[in-house]
């Protein structure tokens, strides 16, 4: 039979079944308007269906009943006892032409006629007559109870352990041909039988995914949103069991999908979207898991929104949520209660949900992991563990133990004896480089505490996380075993994930990679995210940008706030309203640095940014990202400066990004400008300039039309001279900020006496820097 | 008088009863495979027939020196695991009354958790052991 129509018979009966329940209600009360619809969509389904199928009886008898029934909605019928019978008449009808083509058996078409005119509304009323006892179709399948499946299955591994103990037997007895050929034979047989058995638990995703596509488009209709549903990997295979715990999961992240994040055609549209959202539901198997990902392009989730209820719920304080990131903050809405939807609609958003479904699949050891997208859509891997599946294996000895490692995990296997591998101590751990690949190693004897491992073999295994070389002495067998969970305390180690009885008759323990690399201690950066993640109290260190500063010291920031590193022409620095800014793109950003910014030639900039505001941060050179570690001495009363941190065995002051925006770090242009009046001799650059630069102020011999000259030195007798002047500036601005350097000591009266152009002698260290100061201020003022 | 049915087993050198309700069966167990990493309790795992048993070293539970050749086990499913507990010698099944401990009795480690009660036998006192109190609690700390 064609498989559209297998298609359109199997979904004709399970509705038929779903609506029988309506129909009895409808019959006791045939105004009931919910169950004329239910009637009404079904008939309709069936009556479109049958137009592509060509399948014209049934199309006939269908939209006979759905024009009564049209007319009955709209209320130019009245919905009466006789209309009741006759369309539920037709129902029937309906349901046995679809039992007929299922079997592909004729059906009398006589008494069809009849049906129709009994929907007329002057018929007279017909008893149902539905002609011989309908040939319902001999359904080819038996429900069973796990338990017996089990049971079997247990049977069977018996039979096959008898089996192998017989063959034992027989080869140290006197071979006989024709008690091997029997032997052959039933070997042949239990192993054919085992198969069997083995597939009876087995289900593939199929029958999880078959219904979603209803599902989809009812949800989707009734919210009036169009989605195009891409549904992928139905062939692999999951344990029954672990089917019927996946639907009611599967069914809710389905329906919030469609609600929540797909939004609106309207919406779609102004976002640039096309109108019908995206739903891709994939199943794949990876390593010793299976993957169910629910991928929409909708809106994702609203991250603020969420943080927000959860504050509002006390889940969190308001600091704890600043900290979290974008991960996090998605990651609430597993908590009770929390829904990032505020209206509650009749499809989900109910606020129970997410927490239910993370709960269902850790309970039977899977997990549930977001990757959001705001604006652009949210997936959601359901990952759930292929115990109690069989599982493809590779059994690995080690010292005289053996394990089975899953075949999946591995991504092949390199001897050691042909010198493709090397292997080097890294400090206190091993680092394999296969072909140029560089892993970390872990020995498996070593991690088992084996002695007498002799590693020859290397099988390179992908966990989640990442991937690593794991040493093993051999590689034994490859077998397909049907894997159980082992008893809690064997679990616990966490190196494990299950237990099997091979053909062997002892039992073998099946390896968890992921759990040998965390408990050998191998970091990947996921690894690392979940650790942030399980606790913010171990603060595994937020990543820093480590850089040169102009004040040749090394610093760093952390990097979120960096948006990027950029280089300028220095000229794009300019000095204005009283702070260095950058003009970039005809727009003026403020920009801060911690020593002088070159004049001439690129300046590294170290773009920040706090989400909204736009800050240049000028440094020497940029060097590498660091982690930050949880520890740091906290810096006193230097604007910008967090604190000291080690990083690498070094100090580096951390910048406080906080201080920055708040505008705390005066540019460096703040450190006044004094401007050297040399009278030739040179004492001025080489005596009064370090002493000067020492106390926080840059000096220059010839000041620019743009520099803001804080402080003026000259010797006394220099200063006298009008001419000495630059032409621009006015004598009495220029005295303001004029320091007379005396070259002999000063009496009293005059030191007191000067106090606008004072005069200071010139190796009076303490007056000149109080003088330079105060001319300073006034000017800062 | 409430009498029940209590399995007497030699254990760590000295003779205890076990309900007999909790025991499956009793077997000589054979081919132990070690589980490396795992509590020092858990002797290993073992098949009975096409199951996976894990097999339960009852000295090292009560604080003794490890069972030197396994012979004798007594089966028992717990929370849907199979365990087979490490026993001596096994003697008949025979109904007790069950007195609780006598108070003021103080037992050393091991004994402590897994003792549930005290049967005499010809005037003779056998503490009753819970087999569920003999398995090693999963604690993902000691992993």
């Amino acid at each position: 039979m064609d498989e559209l129509l297998q298609d359109f018979t199997a979904e004709t009966r399970e509705t038929l079944e779903a609506i029988s329940g309506e129909l009895v209600a409808w019959e006791a009360d045939p105004t009931d308007r919910t169950r004329l619809d239910a009637i009404f969509r079904f008939v309709h389904t069936v009556k479109g269906s049958c137009g592509f199928l060509d399948l014209p009886r049934l199309g006939r008898l269908a939209h006979a009943a759905e024009d009564v029934l049209a007319a009955a909605r709209d209320g130019t019928r009245h919905p009466d006892t006789a209309l009741v019978s006759a369309v539920l008449a037709i129902v029937d009808r309906i349901g046995e032409l679809n039992e007929a083509i299922t079997v592909g058996s004729p059906l009398d078409d006589s008494t069809d006629d009849l049906l129709i005119a009994a929907l007329a509304e002057d018929a007279a009323p017909v008893a149902p007559v539905s002609g011989a006892a309908p040939s319902r179709t001999a359904i080819r399948s038996v429900r069973l109870g796990v338990d017996l499946l089990d049971r079997m299955m247990i049977g069977m591994s018996d039979m096959v352990l008898a089996r192998n103990e017989l063959a034992r037997r027989l080869r140290d007895a006197a071979p006989d041909p024709r008690i091997e050929g029997a032997l052959e034979r039933l070997s042949s047989s239990v192993a054919e039988m085992r198969d069997t058995v083995t597939r009876t638990r087995m289900q593939r995703v199929e029958t999880l995914f078959a219904a979603i596509p209803r599902m989809v488009r009812d949800t989707a209709s009734a919210l009036g949103k169009a989605v195009a549903l891409t549904v992928e990997g139905a062939d692999v295979e999951l344990d029954r069991e672990m089917i019927e715990l996946l639907r009611d999961p599967l069914v809710h992240i389905i329906r919030n999908a469609v609600d929540h994040g797909i939004e609106a055609p309207v919406e779609r549209r102004a976002a640039g979207k096309a109108e019908a959202g995206r739903l891709i539901v994939s199943a794949r198997q990876s390593g010793n898991r299976i993957l169910i990902e629910i991928a929409d392009d909708g809106r994702g989730i609203d991250t603020d929104r969420v943080a927000a209820k959860a504050a509002a719920a006390g889940l969190h304080s308001e600091a704890e949520i600043a900290r979290m990131d974008e991960a996090q903050r998605a990651r609430l809405i597993f908590h009770a209660g929390l829904s990032s939807r505020d209206t509650v609609t009749d499809v989900s958003g109910r606020g129970v949900g997410m927490d239910v479904v993370r709960a269902n699949i850790e309970h039977f050891g899977g997990r549930v992991e977001l990757r959001n997208q705001r604006g652009q859509g949210l997936t959601i891997t359901l990952q759930v563990p292929l115990t109690l599946s069989i599982i493809p294996t590779i059994v690995v000895g080690v010292g005289d133990q053996r394990f089975a490692v899953p075949r999946q995990a591995i991504e092949e296997i390199v001897s050691l004896t042909g010198g493709a591998v090397r292997i080097d101590s890294l400090g206190s751990r091993q680092v394999a480089t296969v072909r140029g690949r560089r892993l970390p190693m872990v020995g498996l004897g070593a991690v088992m505490g084996i002695a007498g491992e002799a590693t020859r073999a290397l099988a390179i295994v992908s966990t989640r996380d990442g991937d690593y070389a794991l040493g093993i002495d051999a590689v034994l067998d490859s077998e397909e075993l049907v894997v159980k969970p082992a008893a809690p305390a064997v679990m616990a180690c966490g190196i494990y994930a299950g237990q099997t009885l091979p053909d062997s008759g002892l039992p073998l323990l099946l390896l968890d990679c992921g759990g040998i690399a965390t408990v050998a201690g191998l970091r990947f950066g996921l690894a690392a995210d979940m650790a942030a993640e399980q606790g913010a109290a171990e603060a595994p260190g937020i990543p820093a940008l480590w850089f040169d500063d102009l004040d040749g010291r090394r610093r760093a920031v952390a990097l979120a706030v960096v948006d990027r590193v950029e280089s300028v022409e220095a000229e794009a620095i300019r000095w204005s309203g009283g702070r260095l800014h950058l003009a970039l793109d005809e727009r003026v950003i403020p920009l801060v640095a911690m020593g002088d910014v070159p004049v001439a030639g690129e300046v590294t900039l170290l773009r920040l940014t706090d989400g909204q505001v736009e800050l240049f941060y000028a440094v020497a050179e940029a060097h590498e990202i660091v982690r930050l570690p949880a520890t740091m001495a906290p810096a006193r009363e230097r604007p910008g400066i967090a604190g000291v941190v080690v990083i690498e065995g070094e100090q580096v002051e951390l910048v406080d990004p906080h201080a920055l925006f708040a505008g705390e770090v005066r540019a460096p242009a703040s450190r006044p400008l004094c401007h050297l009046r040399c009278d030739g001799s040179g004492w001025m650059d080489t005596f009064l300039r370090p002493v000067l630069e020492a106390a926080g102020y840059r000096c220059t011999t010839a000041p620019g039309d743009g520099d803001a000259v804080a402080v003026t030195l000259a010797m006394e007798e220099a200063a006298m001279e009008p001419g000495a002047m630059t032409g621009a500036t006015t004598m009495d601005a220029d005295a303001e900020r004029l320091v007379r350097l005396s070259r002999r000591p000063l009496g009293p009266a005059a030191r007191v006496g000067g106090d606008m152009a004072a005069t200071v002698y010139r190796y009076d260290r303490a007056a000149l820097i109080a003088a330079v100061a105060e001319r300073a201020g006034r000017v800062a003022a | 008088m409430n009498r029940q049915l209590f399995l007497m087993a030699h254990v760590a050198d000295r003779w205890v009863a076990i309900d007999a309700g909790d025991v499956d069966s009793v077997v000589d167990i054979g081919g132990i495979v070690a589980v490396p990493r795992a509590p020092g309790a858990v002797r290993g795992l073992a098949a009975l027939r096409s199951r996976v048993v894990t097999v339960i070293d009852t000295r090292v539970t009560l604080g003794l020196a490890p069972t030197a050749t396994p012979k004798r086990a007594v089966i028992a499913q717990i929370d849907g695991h199979h365990y087979a507990f490490l026993v001596d010698a096994l003697e008949d099944i025979a109904p007790f009354e069950r007195h609780p401990l006598s108070a003021g009795l103080a037992l050393d480690g091991g004994w402590d958790a897994a003792a549930a009660g005290i049967v005499e036998r010809d005037g003779e006192p056998l503490l009753v052991i819970d087999l569920k109190a003999l398995i090693p609690v999963a604690d993902r700390a000691a992993a």
